[in-house]
């Protein structure tokens, strides 16, 4: 039997399909992603609480300060001491007062870990008064409750 | 003059190769930054450093609840008490929080009046004093939240033992 002679040289491919659901596979990664996570650590584990419902919008000059089960501080990536926290708090506040806002106005985020002692989730809320915050936000996870 | 007929091929081929790798790429970036993360929220508390003396004082300002938290020797919660009054969990807490303010709101409510005062030991796991904080800020019927007391402070902290 003869052999067939081969098809023609270059074969096409139709590509729209391909292209289209990796278009859109761009774009479900670029909405679902989170550009805002930079605060968040793996190392502290939230109490969890039904009414910690997802905050409106971004809080207004926030100093978060992590607290890990240990009783050591992350701050600005940075594993510190409770009371260590007081010589940064001082840095941020001057940073403020140059820019010309009021520290008042701040907001401290406290993340602690469920696991901490509740003495040194007050510590801090302590020290961080006597540098003159005084609005703090009590981070926690939300809990669908199912 | 006569028009001259067009010399292009009627097809013309578009190397897609580049772009292909561009989103493959974008794709594999996209991919390998995504990092699923669990919704986070905020309990708002306000505690200045210290009252002036001579601050006006509030003729409307309903005294606050004093909630004491006590911890056991590993930290875990051992009791409860409302003004004194021991409880038995963060249920009947929520049920004389609801049976002292009612679950009426606006801005000259009894609930909006009224402020929390907590006070807990030292080595205290922080998980329940936001169950507390939880109890005493409001309740989840049907899906909605009903709010309750949104002032919430915390005692002088204690010396650890």
């Amino acid at each position: 039997m003869a052999k067939r002679s081969s098809q023609a040289a270059s074969t096409d491919i139709d590509m729209t399909p391909m292209i289209d659901m990796t278009f859109q596979l761009i774009t479900f990664f670029m909405f679902v992603m989170n550009f805002s996570e930079a605060e968040q650590d793996d190392r502290i584990q939230l109490p969890l609480s039904q009414l910690a419902k997802p905050v409106d919008g971004p809080v207004e000059k926030p100093i978060t300060l992590q607290l890990t089960s240990e009783g050591s501080v992350i701050y600005a990536g940075e594993l510190i001491g409770v009371h260590d926290i007081a010589g940064y708090l001082e840095r941020e506040k001057s940073f403020m007062l140059d820019s010309g806002k009021d520290p008042n106005t701040a907001t401290v985020i406290v993340r602690a870990d469920g696991r901490a002692k509740t003495g040194e989730v007050q510590e801090i809320i302590k020290i961080c008064q006597q540098k003159g915050f005084e609005k703090f936000a009590l981070r926690a996870q939300y809990d669908e409750g199912r | 003059m006569a028009r001259r007929e067009s010399q292009l091929p009627d097809k013309i081929h578009i190397d897609m190769t580049p772009m292909i790798d561009v989103v493959f790429q974008l794709i594999s970036f996209f991919m390998f930054s995504l990092k699923v993360i669990s919704p986070e929220g905020d309990f708002d508390i306000r505690m200045p450093l210290g009252r002036a003396a001579n601050a006006v004082v509030d003729d409307q300002q309903v005294p606050p609840i004093r909630l004491k938290l006590s911890a056991g020797p590993d930290g875990t919660l051992a009791g409860i008490s409302m003004n004194g009054n021991p409880l038995a969990d963060f249920n009947d807490l929520q049920k004389k929080v609801v049976e002292l303010v009612g679950t009426g709101r606006g801005p000259d409510s009894l609930a909006d009046k009224t402020e929390v005062e907590m006070d807990c030991d030292y080595g205290l796991n922080y998980s329940d004093v936001v169950r507390a904080i939880t109890a005493v800020s409001g309740t989840v019927q049907d899906g909605q939240v009903v709010e309750l007391i949104k002032k919430i402070k915390f005692a002088p902290p204690k010396a650890e033992k």
